[in-house]
């Protein structure tokens, strides 16, 4: 990638991601929570501002409505990136994605869909949120076919495969970990670049045993590699599945000689 | 604003004094008042409750510490809260005692009462002490959920907490109302939501299920004007509350006065006990905090607003001033109440931050209702609980 990049945290790599959509994609649209004023973890900070008060909006507090309204808008044509405020609170929605979303060009012999949706939600733990600030419910989606599943894990990654998924044209859920909102930084292009999905990344190479992780894990993981190389002399291959649905099944089960 | 002076007992029968009281009576205190109440407005009512109460001098000295204990334990979580002794989410309800407490005296202990996370004020009224409830907050042993629950998980017989998912809470409050007139002995079931969560779906399939079934259900929506950040007007189609409920009798109250409150939950409750259904009581109060501890609270309304809500309308004041000017108590007697309530509220205070944690080792406890015990897997695969129920 040769463009300008900029020091960017995760929640900044989001509002970038959500400019340039908005930007180059007349038809799209942000809403949820709280999203208007800039949203609880500031991933539209001046995005209303700048595309004004019909294509950033908020909603009342009704997730399943959320949800099945930007159903709705997608499958118009039209791009709906809806937020979840909390992954702990799209259990409302699920009968709307599993359902409805998932089945919608199916069902209608792909006379309509609702590809256009993307459903962007904070997720994973932060050592204080207990039982509804703190869940990953990726697993419960992990066996829809329909959708797709991301959660990326770092600034760079999470731009890159957020535009990916609005642009994706089956419906997506995008989760993102609110603990590294902030602590996450690293140097992010400005303008939009893609990162496809389905694609595991091998971020370290390794002979002996292969480790999977997603979101903040794989840093976690990555840790663990290390030490495992360093106390055991084991040689750990790490790689970040990226997308839980569909999986990159030939990455992680490639056989390596 | 017309005061009518009683002598003798209250609505009924004579209060028996405790000996303190007879002292202090001595000083021709007198025992009960009347007091004009604002008229509720109703939806589908021909009647409402009524316009004026009497209030005993006891019924008044009790409310009044209860609210002040509330509005104390309130701060003091605050406090303890900066402190980083009470950690999570904290939501408060200093500003709201009014309805706990008139809630709590419209019904009997035997009823049941269901509400979201801003939930301290009803622990306390449903009858938990503000040491179980300080120490819950810091999360140790002495704490009313074993110290596990925190702030928006709280218990007691009869209060079905404490729920973190806004709306959730509702239907589950209907069918408590099943089992209240399925059990056949009157109870009903207050079940509380805020103006936030009034647009919740799952509110609405409540509604239609508790009138299709008749069933001792009074839906309360707790409208303190802010859903979060949210005012109610950007939120709601509709911002008259209690008439959401459609075809359920509704009728929306003055949040800020104990006795308002009283006479509605009185109201309401008898409109169930009598089996002609749900309905629906829309309270109008404000909370002086923000939505939690993270949230100042100024940043969606102005501090103009909160502060001519706290000088016109803070109802542990309102009470206090219709009891001193109608010869219910006095001033100083009412001080010493105050005295008596800050010492409880630091003793709880001391204790919850004296008392240990619960032992790592109930981490896993209760997650299913089993025999034998079984093993849960911790952070990483190699540290196990064990779950026993």
């Amino acid at each position: 990638f040769t463009g300008q990049t900029q020091k960017m945290n995760l929640f900044q790599a989001i509002t970038s991601a959500l400019d340039n959509s908005l930007a180059k994609d007349p038809t799209a649209v942000i809403f949820g929570e709280d999203v208007a004023f800039g949203g609880v973890f500031r991933c539209t900070v001046g995005l209303r501002d700048k595309y004004g008060k019909d294509r950033v909006f908020n909603t009342p507090l009704c997730e399943q409505g959320i949800v099945g309204f930007g159903i709705g808008i997608a499958v118009t044509g039209a791009t709906a990136i809806a937020e979840i405020q909390f992954a702990d609170y799209i259990y409302p929605a699920f009968d709307q994605i599993v359902n409805e979303a998932a089945k919608y060009r199916y069902r209608s012999g792909d006379l309509f869909n609702c590809g256009s949706l993307t459903i962007r939600s904070p997720w994973g733990c932060v050592g204080h949120g207990a039982l509804y600030h703190s869940q990953s419910p990726e697993a419960f989606f992990a066996h829809c076919p329909g959708i797709k599943v991301v959660v990326p894990r770092s600034p760079f990654q999470a731009k890159g495969l957020l535009l990916s998924c609005i642009e994706d044209k089956n419906p997506c859920i995008f989760f993102e970990p609110k603990i590294l909102y902030r602590a996450a930084v690293e140097q992010v292009p400005v303008e939009p670049y893609n990162i496809p999905l389905s694609q595991a990344e091998v971020i370290q190479e390794g002979s002996d045993v292969t480790l999977v992780a997603w979101g903040t894990q794989v840093h976690v993981i990555r840790e663990v590699a290390s030490m495992a190389q360093e106390k055991l002399g084991v040689s750990c291959e790490v790689i970040d599945l990226r997308t839980i649905l569909p999986w990159d099944v030939d990455t992680v089960c490639k056989v390596r000689l | 604003m017309e005061v009518s002076r009683g002598s003798g007992g209250g609505s009924g029968c004579a209060p028996v004094l405790p000996a303190s009281r007879v002292l202090v009576a001595s000083r021709n205190f007198a025992n009960d008042a009347t007091f004009e109440i604002k008229k509720c407005d109703l939806h589908r009512l021909e009647e409402g409750p009524p316009v004026t109460t009497v209030l005993t001098r006891e019924d008044g000295l009790r409310y009044y510490r209860m609210m002040q204990t509330v509005r104390r334990m309130e701060l003091k979580a605050d406090q303890l809260y900066k402190q980083k002794i009470i950690r999570g989410f904290c939501h408060l309800c200093d500003g709201q005692e009014a309805c706990c407490v008139g809630m709590e005296a419209g019904i009997n202990p035997t009823d049941h009462l269901i509400t979201a996370y801003r939930a301290h004020g009803f622990t306390f009224t449903r009858g938990l002490s503000v040491r179980e409830i300080l120490a819950e907050l810091t999360g140790r042993r002495g704490g009313c959920a074993k110290g596990k629950g925190g702030s928006m998980h709280m218990y007691a017989k009869n209060f079905y907490g404490g729920n973190g998912i806004v709306g959730a809470q509702v239907p589950l409050g209907a069918g408590i109302a099943l089992a209240c007139k399925y059990n056949g002995k009157d109870e009903v079931c207050l079940t509380l939501y805020g103006d936030g969560a009034a647009n919740q779906g799952q509110i609405f399939e409540a509604y239609n299920m508790a009138a299709l079934w008749k069933l001792p259900c009074i839906f309360i929506c707790e409208n303190n004007r802010y859903g979060m950040g949210t005012s109610v007007e950007r939120a709601a189609a509709s911002t008259d509350y209690y008439k959401r409920g459609d075809f359920i009798p509704g009728l929306r109250v003055d949040g800020m006065d104990v006795l308002c409150v009283r006479e509605a939950t009185k109201f309401a409750a008898a409109h169930c006990r009598a089996g002609k259904g749900p309905i629906l009581m829309e309270l109008q109060t404000y909370r002086y905090h923000g939505h939690s501890m993270s949230d100042p609270g100024v940043s969606y309304r102005t501090r103009e607003e909160i502060q001519e809500v706290r000088s016109k309308s803070d109802p542990i004041m309102l009470l206090k001033d219709r009891m001193v000017n109608s010869n219910l108590a006095s001033v100083e007697e009412l001080k010493e109440i105050d005295v008596e309530v800050r010492k409880e509220i630091e003793d709880a205070a001391q204790f919850a931050t004296a008392d240990p944690e619960p032992p790592l080792e109930e981490l896993g406890y209760h997650i299913y209702s089993n025999e034998p015990p079984f093993e849960v897997r911790g952070a990483n695969q190699w540290i196990k609980f064990k779950s026993i129920s």
